[in-house]
């Protein structure tokens, strides 16, 4: 289908900025994951609101919407916490209660928001929404500075492999606007993160109320020469998953069988790549099960792609075509960190299913070394872990994986636990280096 | 709003998509593809198409047949069918309420909500184990919060304050006898990220979403087509006018917008400036209540 051109000259038209530039010939576009943590009172839902209103991400009847039920409440004008009001139990207790996922797009940028509420289950909702984040932003209040839920969703996006954080320093007008209150957390919070292995690190002043510094710079903060929130996360570069980008991981999801009557005799192994490339002559190693063979035929749009090889070899769903220079580590007994969200406890002993890349395997809960404070981030002894609690736990498996580090790679170090009687998904585990 | 959405972040939404239905399709038995003729469904069949090209796709499409269909919408659907040489299931409104599971709204009333009957009565005898679903997470915000994979209980139950944690990409699809999942593999998508995919692949779709000229009344600031389901009330005075689709479903509640957009790059142009959100613009079966897409969800809706 022939693409429109936006400018007789035919050349690829200049990107602006703002709405003039609906329509043109794009650059190339991507992707910003990205996760909100606050506290109850941060004003987390007014941000997130200011964000989408003030980037006109907002359609006139969801405004009109906004304003019918802000006076419906009392209110005036636009209470733009409203906006990511979900379901009807959180309207009516005033809450949030699960991780809800936004979507707005600039010219620069598209994102996905995964909003994750501060008080009720955090563990459960900050783990699952720090899990495909790629970066996160912490918001505090000015006036109270970093608090208990600070330290814990500074911690837990740590845990989850998240290198770059945004500090949100709402609320600015309610203390004057100080530049020495803004600089106190944010020197605490930049020793805070550093402690935690995250060096890259912006902080912005703000208010979320009247949107200052959210989508456009105000004059309330002279001394403040950063970006805004927006102008951030529209430049901040997006950080790969994994350490090892030359090294393939191609975990197989499904098999293609050939046609009976099809000269091309050979099976199509299909999976989406974790990490590395596919090309015709590449040398590979199937894991768990071994043998290597060389790459015939690639299909597809990478990440998606469907592969054939030279040989025979065994190879089903759960297979995971790896590089033979750096393959990953292939184990029956592992370590991992895990973020436990059963309502009953992880015991030693406890027997479950774990799901890893697209195998199954049952597991054996071994000892469990630790517990971490997500307060205080200190490691404590610990012979369960309770709901909403992580710890450090050695599992035993009826079969072997084909594993890495989960710093080393998130999706071949991550693994779900599932309890196998009621199915539901009680652990996320990332998987230490041995 | 999403701008521009190509390359990068093209790829990564359909790279999600065909993952998602290479997980559900190799972990259920009997799963099933929700084709309605509508443009998120026809996006959704495309990609699984290519999921498990170049084999043939695993597992039927269903139709949930309201009785108040476009015509050119069942003729839309009859071709793909038969081109594609994909095996259709029909599950019948119509038939429901001729069984007497539910009963007739009778003319100009929207079989909308009725569906939901229809839809598990069709999963409980087909013995469906996972329902794909062209929702998107940007059309509502009880949406916004439900799974890729939704689990529903042996009564087609969505209970949205105790859904199964979604982490990293790792999909739990397990599920006991009687129970169903609706699998959404567009939850991640947006009304623009699919017409850039329609424009870019260029995507069949039925004539409807493009501007022609139809017989309409004005009904709820709604332009809706005058048909056998939905002639004019009192008062109604029908005229023609130059229109287009932007979404599908039952004839007695899905409105029309005044449009010249004829190709799926003049609808990108038109989406990019407009101002109304697609079922704020034409479904009146949203507009009920704050929650009219929550309550329905709960009870079984796609």
């Amino acid at each position: 289908m022939p693409t429109p051109q936006t400018e007789s000259t035919g050349a690829p038209p200049a990107v602006q900025n703002g709405p003039q530039n609906f329509g043109s010939e794009p650059v190339e576009a991507d992707l910003l994951r990205f996760a909100t943590a606050g506290s109850v009172d941060d004003g987390k839902s007014t941000l997130i609101g200011r964000l989408l209103h003030d980037s006109k991400s907002l359609f006139d009847d969801v405004i009109e919407a906004l304003a019918t039920t802000t006076a419906r409440r009392g209110g005036e004008g636009l209470d733009l916490a409203l906006v990511t009001d979900g379901l009807r139990a959180e309207r009516e207790q005033g809450i949030t209660i699960d991780v809800a996922y936004r979507y707005f797009s600039t010219p620069q940028r598209s994102f996905i928001i995964a909003d994750t509420p501060g008080h009720v289950q955090y563990t459960r909702n900050m783990v699952t929404g720090a899990s495909t984040s790629d970066v996160a932003v912490i918001l505090v209040d000015a006036r109270h500075g970093l608090r208990e839920q600070s330290h814990r969703h500074t911690a837990l996006s740590a845990l989850l492999g998240i290198r770059h954080l945004v500090l949100a320093v709402n609320k600015m007008d309610l203390v004057d606007w100080s530049q020495e209150r803004y600089e106190e957390i944010r020197t605490a919070f930049v020793a805070l993160a550093g402690g935690l292995g995250v060096d890259s690190v912006q902080a912005i002043p703000l208010c979320a109320l009247d949107g200052t510094n959210v989508v456009e710079r105000s004059a309330s903060m002279p001394w403040y020469d950063g970006p805004s929130l927006l102008e951030h996360l529209e430049t901040v570069p997006i950080p790969t998953t994994s350490t090892i980008d030359d090294a393939l991981r191609l975990p197989i999801q499904w098999v293609v069988r050939p046609d009976t009557q099809s000269a091309d005799s050979k099976r199509w192994y299909a999976g989406q790549l974790a990490s590395g490339s596919v090309s015709v002559g590449q040398q590979v190693v199937a894991l768990p099960a071994g043998g290597s063979s060389t790459i015939v035929a690639v299909e597809g749009d990478p990440p998606a792609v469907r592969v054939q090889l030279a040989d025979e070899l065994d190879i089903g769903r759960g297979t995971v075509l790896a590089s033979v220079v750096l393959p990953p580590q292939v184990t029956t007994e592992l370590t991992a960190t895990v973020a436990w969200l059963g309502d009953q406890p992880l015991t030693s002993g406890g027997r479950y299913v774990v799901k890893h890349l697209s195998r199954v395997a049952k597991a054996m809960v071994g000892e469990i070394y630790d517990r971490l404070d997500v307060t205080t981030l200190e490691h404590g002894p610990a012979d369960s872990l309770a709901s909403n609690e992580i710890g450090t736990v050695r599992f035993t498996l009826s079969a072997p994986l084909a594993i890495d580090a989960y710093a080393v790679n998130r999706r071949t170090g991550s693994f779900i636990v599932i309890d196998a009687r009621t199915n539901a998904t009680v652990g996320a585990a990332m998987i230490a280096a041995e | 709003m999403r701008f521009a959405p190509v390359n990068r972040l093209a790829r990564a939404l359909e790279a999600h998509s065909i993952y998602v239905f290479r997980e559900v399709a190799a972990e259920v038995d009997r799963p099933v593809l929700l084709f309605s003729g509508g443009k998120d469904s026809v996006v959704m069949l495309h990609l699984a198409l290519k999921a498990f090209a170049p084999g043939k796709l695993p597992f039927p499409i269903m139709h949930i047949d309201t009785g108040h269909n476009f015509p050119e919408v069942i003729e839309f659907r009859d071709r793909v069918v038969a081109e594609l040489g994909l095996d259709l299931v029909v599950a019948s409104v119509q038939q429901a309420i001729d069984h007497g599971l539910v009963a007739d709204p009778g003319v100009n009333g929207s079989r909308n909500r009725l569906q939901t009957t229809a839809l598990l009565e069709a999963i409980a005898d087909n013995k469906f184990e996972a329902a794909f679903g062209g929702a998107r997470r940007d059309e509502d915000k009880a949406r916004a919060k439900e799974r890729v994979l939704s689990f529903r209980d042996s009564f087609g139950q969505w209970d949205p304050r105790n859904q199964r944690p979604e982490l990293w990409q790792i999909y739990n699809a397990r599920i006991k006898t009687g129970e169903h999942l609706r699998a959404f593999p567009l939850s991640d998508w947006t009304e623009l990220d699919i017409w850039h995919y329609i424009a870019d692949n260029g995507v069949d779709l039925p004539e409807m979403y493009y501007s022609h000229k139809r017989e309409v009344v004005e009904r709820d600031s709604m332009l809706l087509a005058t048909g056998e389901w939905t002639p004019p009330r009192n008062g109604e005075v029908p005229f023609f006018e130059t229109v287009r689709y932007r979404t599908v479903g039952d004839m007695t509640c899905t409105g029309a917008v005044r449009s010249y957009a004829a190709n799926a790059w003049d609808v990108i142009a038109e989406i990019e400036t407009t101002r109304i959100t697609e079922r704020g613009a034409t479904r009146a079966d949203d507009r009920f209540s704050e929650a009219a897409m929550e309550d329905r969800k709960r009870e079984g809706y796609f």
